[in-house]
């Protein structure tokens, strides 16, 4: 039977919404579900994890070290965890699992599967290639153990346990290195809906021609209670910081509704927004590559129709 | 100190993909191949320190077929000094090509070494990682800023949530994100002096490295086709449209 070790990120006292929808790939496996959380004081992550249906015990291992999930910090104390019996040690696919697993990966001698987006056993998956243009098939060896990153987009969160799981304070013995040191993080603060998370999405692009006119797009988020996202062209000429980037090198979502707007479409950004269920297109240029993975389609300059839009909404 | 960049010869991020009717891969044959643009940026990373004098000799690598050697001449156009070639015949996995550029930077008693953080073939996005895991050195990856001072690396990093700085000591392992730098355009002359600068062939077992225990690539299919949509005349139709359907 399986015994999946889940890597309960956290931040702050707050599980990683993307957690859940680990858990439930995890759930497509089988078998006994771990979250492990690991952080200075991990109590209120820790019983965040607990009510997740699926989850069948649930690691606390506080250690000051693991302040800020520092991957050279927090992958010593994964492998001895896994080397304990475990078939599979998953991760969300976020900045922070993909900086820490394949250390993990290496250390166990596996080759990594990344960004895991279909489980069809417990060593086959799919996953995206060549920015999503191609789905590879692959099959882990179940030996020594498997261990994946999991595509947040492509899965569910799993929904809330009818009774907590058990919680268990561990100390593990593991020399940890000193040679990295967090200096600091700076995190755009936002009363937005979170990008990866939110049900509607409002994205601009290079048309934008300034970080002021970008008011535009949060004007129309803020009317459709939306999180806000951009295309890279938007994000490296300053308009809007790097967290906002949709697509193949940024962040990958798949929310009900998205608004592509002076976007042209290039892959790199539809890679980031193929799970869309629905997708809006304005762009002034009817040729535009966007309109041709469009819903719905509007011809036009941003500047008139956006504004007009927020009025109609 | 010495500066390895490691580069991938992938198929050019222009090129539309196309999955052989097989299931067995994608069509590589008369498709243009480049450089992957993070090991651009790698190397554009490498060549202005090595300007502003904190480098002394950049070493390019690649773990690949014949055909690497043009990626690794691309290199040596960048400014790399000299290059290793770690020929394989069969396509090799992550792991096994962080063995042999963990062994490369090992022999050559580099101190920094930058890598791309993901392969756009692969998209795996793990090599940087396995590199400094099986070195056991500090990493910092996905990095939109690199100063270097005094034994020590200071790194911006594009996470989910910001920008997050770490200090590193070195020798250590960074791979590079989009927004670190923007790499040159190669000129003539330095495409022609690449044409001289040496070229070492290594293989695995020249490495002591065996190939890591692979995945299995059972079939490579193509993504769902999402349907072309409706053009709407006008907002208000775009607005009817939405609440339509619910969306809004
Ligand atoms: C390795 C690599 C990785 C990449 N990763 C990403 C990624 O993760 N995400 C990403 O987005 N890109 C990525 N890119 C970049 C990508 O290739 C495109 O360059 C980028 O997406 C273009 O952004 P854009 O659509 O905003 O700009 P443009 O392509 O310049 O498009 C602007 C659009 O706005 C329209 N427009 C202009 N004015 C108006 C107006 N007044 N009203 C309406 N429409 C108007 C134009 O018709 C045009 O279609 C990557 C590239 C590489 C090489
Ligand atoms: N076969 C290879 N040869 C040289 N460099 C590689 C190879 N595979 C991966 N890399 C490096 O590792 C980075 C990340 O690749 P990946 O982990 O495959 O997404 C690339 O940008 C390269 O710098």
């Amino acid at each position: 039977m399986s015994k999946i070790l889940v890597i309960g990120q956290q931040a702050e006292g707050k599980l990683n919404s993307g957690i859940a929808k680990v858990v439930n790939a995890a759930k497509a496996i089988g078998g006994e579900i771990h979250v492990v959380v690991f952080a200075a004081d991990g109590s209120a992550a820790a019983a965040q994890a607990a009510a997740i249906d699926g989850v069948t015990k649930v690691i606390q291992i506080d250690r000051a070290e693991n302040d800020h999930g520092l991957a050279v910090i927090v992958e010593p104390q994964i492998v001895a965890l896994a080397k304990t019996g475990y078939s599979h040690v998953f991760a969300a696919g976020t900045t922070f699992g993909k900086d820490l697993l394949p250390r993990v990966a290496a250390k166990l001698g596996v080759q990594q599967v990344s960004d895991i987006m279909a489980v069809h056993g417990a060593t086959s998956f799919d996953r995206p290639i060549y920015a999503g243009n191609a789905i590879l098939t692959v099959e882990a060896p179940a030996e020594p153990c498997v261990v994946a990153t999991i595509r947040l987009a492509s899965f569910q969160a799993a929904g809330d346990a009818a009774a907590a799981a058990p919680i268990e304070k561990q100390t593990l013995d593991v020399t940890l290195p000193t040679h990295t040191r967090f200096v600091k993080l700076e995190a755009q603060k936002s009363e937005r809906p979170e990008l990866q998370s939110a049900n509607r999405v409002v994205s601009g692009g290079r048309a934008l021609a300034s970080s002021e006119n970008f008011s535009i797009i949060y004007s129309l988020a803020d009317k459709l209670k939306a999180g806000v996202g951009a295309s890279r062209a938007a994000v490296d000429s300053g308009y809007v910081p790097n967290d906002m980037q949709v697509g193949q090198t940024g962040k990958i979502i798949a929310p009900e509704l998205y608004f592509a707007i002076g976007i042209s479409g290039a892959i790199q950004h539809l890679a980031g927004i193929k799970d869309a269920r629905t997708i809006v297109a304005i762009n002034k240029d009817p040729e535009a590559p966007i309109f041709e993975v469009a819903d719905y389609g509007l011809v036009g300059d941003l500047f008139t129709l956006v504004p007009e839009l927020e009025s109609k909404v | 100190m010495k500066a390895l960049v490691s580069v991938k010869r992938v198929i050019d991020y222009n090129v539309r993909i196309q999955v052989k009717p097989d299931g067995s891969g994608v069509v590589t044959d008369g498709v243009k191949h480049s450089v992957n643009p993070f090991d651009e940026i790698a190397m554009e990373e490498a060549v202005r320190l090595k300007e502003k004098g904190k480098v002394t000799e950049i070493i390019a690598v690649t773990v690949g077929g014949a055909k690497c050697e043009e990626t690794l001449r691309t290199a040596l156009a960048f400014g790399a000094d000299r290059a290793v070639h770690v020929k394989v015949d069969e396509e090799i996995q992550s792991l096994t090509a962080a063995q042999a550029l963990a062994a490369v930077f090992k022999k050559e008693g580099t101190e920094i070494f930058f890598l791309g953080k993901q392969a756009i073939d692969d998209d795996a996005a793990q090599t940087g990682q396995m590199v400094a895991a099986l070195l056991d050195l500090p990493q910092a990856t996905f990095a939109s800023k690199v100063e270097i001072d005094g034994g020590k690396a200071t790194v911006t990093r594009e996470v989910d949530a910001g920008l997050e700085t770490l200090e590193i000591d070195l020798p250590a392992i960074i791979t590079t994100d989009l927004r670190l730098n923007e790499p040159r355009y190669l000129k003539l002359p330095d495409i022609m002096k690449a044409k001289k600068k040496p070229i070492e062939v290594v293989s695995l077992a020249d490495l002591g490295v065996t190939a890591a225990a692979a995945l299995k690539r059972v079939k490579v299919a193509t993504p769902p086709k999402r349907s072309k949509g409706v053009m709407v005349k006008t907002v208000d139709e775009l607005v009817t449209a939405l609440k339509g359907k619910g969306l809004i």
